[in-house]
């Protein structure tokens, strides 16, 4: 037992330095490479999460201008209402007796693009069946709030200026801030 | 009969204001939950239903349905879209196995009755194997629906549309057929309630069956008798709010989501003059005659006492009166749980009936803080 106990001494036992080898590593070594080997992780996690995170911003974005010019005052007849900037710029122009102004076409129940139906003079949504007068004020159907109104001035060209970027609510009491409907 | 006379009669009777009320008086005649019902449920020969003839007579009539509708001009549209084939599936399916529980169930009940045990006893109870007896059934059905995958996509197109335009949005939207359910309880609720609220209900009302019932009788076995309230309020939950909602859905709602009888012209510009209310409009313009108060919670004060009444004084004051013995059965905890799940459930159709009869829109309406009920 004894014999066979030291002839079979832990050739590749853990912990065991045998001195003539070249692949037995230096604890100081194992720190340098260990330290090689942090960084490079580190370079290309960080290298990937840098891609992905730069992806999210694209080079060209195709959306439309958040402000947008829709011309002159005289060009909406009055009780009218103008679907000419639905598909671009989301919001539908309406002229009423004495303003102007311009509605966002997102419904405020789930978020439908409703229509406008001309003959029964108002908004209708397709998806449960909310129902908006020409003004964006809700009526039937589900919607809990009317229609949110853009910011609208005149430009310097005198030309009628939509800003996306500010929206009124009816129910804050916003519909009455001047920049939310053009007088006419 | 005149066929055309059929029609707009069906037509009529589609209404959801009808089909659902209709639906609903007679649930409890179908599936009674108490000894009354269950009288009048024998006595009417309504219990034939649950026959080899009655499964019989209810494919028929299915089937008559579909058939008259398929050469109906207007229907026809509705019935043949590819999106709508699953639900022709779904009814005869749904029809097929409701019946085949409840025929199993009256069969038990007689013999129970009877003093025999049930059907069930009498199977051999020899071992049978997951491999192979299980697994070899298993692999045959799933060949069998891969066949039927096949054919399907291949007879019939898939339902896509054009690209997405945001000025066109389709008219009517549905949503995928499984949803369309869902989407019904969206036009009586706001989103959170019914997109998110609801939803959470349902499952974790449905998970929470097994530690709410404590009926120990019907375990393994199909029987009506010695469960009849759970099956009553189950099925109620389920064929009616959502089943026949989908069935809504699919077939009577058409553009502008308005509703339309299944033999009916899809008239875009079909009219329905309603003007929806809030309680809190209804309380101070129509009943005090004066402005609204600009005070949100004195404004909804009224739908807040109602909800409050609904959902917590209304089980306090069912726990010491009708529901008595419910209480001793069940324990508070259960017994507040199953409340609030059933109540909130018998919410869907009382909102339903208050818009249709009264316009109403929202019990509790603060839009300022996305918060309607």
């Amino acid at each position: 037992m004894s014999e066979s106990k030291s002839s079979a001494a832990p050739r590749a036992a853990v912990g065991s330095v045998s001195k003539g080898r070249k692949t037995s590593m230096e604890r100081r070594s194992f720190f340098s490479w260990l330290a090689v080997g942090w960084i490079a992780f580190v370079g290309v996690t960080g290298g990937f999460f840098t891609v992905i995170i730069r992806f999210l911003f694209p080079n060209v974005l195709f959306e439309p201008p958040q402000s947008f010019k829709i011309g002159y005052p005289e060009d909406f007849a009055p009780n009218s209402v103008d679907i000419r900037y639905k598909k671009e710029f989301n919001a539908w122009i309406v002229r009423d007796d004495e303003s102007i102004f311009a509605l966002s076409t997102v419904c405020t129940h789930l978020g439908c693009t409703p229509n406008w139906l001309a003959t029964d003079n108002k908004f209708k949504c397709p998806c449960h069946g909310s129902g908006f007068r020409m003004t964006g004020i809700h009526f039937e159907g589900p919607a809990p709030r009317p229609l949110e109104r853009f910011k609208i001035g005149i430009a310097d060209d005198g030309q009628i200026l939509v800003d996306k970027t500010k929206s009124y609510k009816w129910e804050k009491g916003e519909w009455e801030n001047k920049d939310s409907s053009l007088k006419v | 009969m005149n066929l055309v006379a059929i029609k707009s009669a069906i037509d009529a009777l589609s209404a959801p204001t009808i089909s659902f009320t209709i639906l609903t008086v007679i649930f409890p005649f179908i599936f009674p939950p108490s000894d009354w019902f269950e009288k009048i449920h024998r006595k009417t020969g309504l219990w034939r239903m649950w026959t080899k003839p009655g499964g019989l007579i209810g494919m028929i009539l299915i089937t008559a349905f579909f058939v008259i509708g398929y050469f109906d001009v207007y229907f026809n549209k509705t019935l043949t879209k590819a999106d709508n084939f699953p639900i022709v599936l779904m009814i005869y399916s749904m029809w097929f196995l409701i019946w085949l529980g409840m025929y199993k169930a009256y069969r038990n009940d007689i013999r129970i009755e009877q003093g025999l045990k049930p059907e069930e006893y009498n199977d051999p109870d020899d071992k049978v194997l997951v491999w192979p007896d299980l697994v070899y059934i298993e692999f045959i059905a799933l060949i069998l629906f891969q066949v039927f995958l096949i054919v399907w996509s291949i007879l019939v197109a898939a339902p896509i549309e054009e690209p997405a335009n945001p000025a066109a949005t389709p008219n009517p939207s549905k949503a995928p057929w499984y949803f369309l359910g869902l989407q019904e309880m969206l036009v009586y609720y706001d989103p959170w309630i019914a997109g998110v609220l609801l939803p959470t209900f349902i499952i974790v009302g449905l998970m929470a069956i097994p530690y709410l019932d404590i009926n120990k009788k019907g375990d393994g076995y199909y029987s009506f008798k010695e469960r009849r309230v759970g099956i009553f309020i189950f099925m109620y939950g389920w064929v009616v709010l959502w089943l026949f909602l989908i069935i809504i859905g699919t077939f009577f709602r058409g553009p502008n989501w308005n509703f339309f009888g299944p033999f009916e012209y899809w008239d875009t510009h079909k009219v329905e003059a309603l003007t929806n209310v809030n309680l809190s409009e209804i309380l101070w313009v129509k009943w005090l005659n004066q402005g609204l108060p600009s005070n949100i919670l004195i404004r909804e004060s009224l739908g807040f006492i109602v909800t409050g009444l609904y959902l917590f004084v209304l089980p306090v004051i069912l726990a010491k009166t009708y529901l008595k013995d419910m209480l001793a059965a069940y324990g508070p905890t259960r017994f507040v749980t199953l409340m609030i799940l059933g109540l909130v459930m018998l919410a869907l159709p009382i909102k339903m009936y208050l818009r249709w009869i009264f316009n109403l829109q929202y019990i509790i309406a603060i839009p300022e803080w996305f918060l309607n009920i």
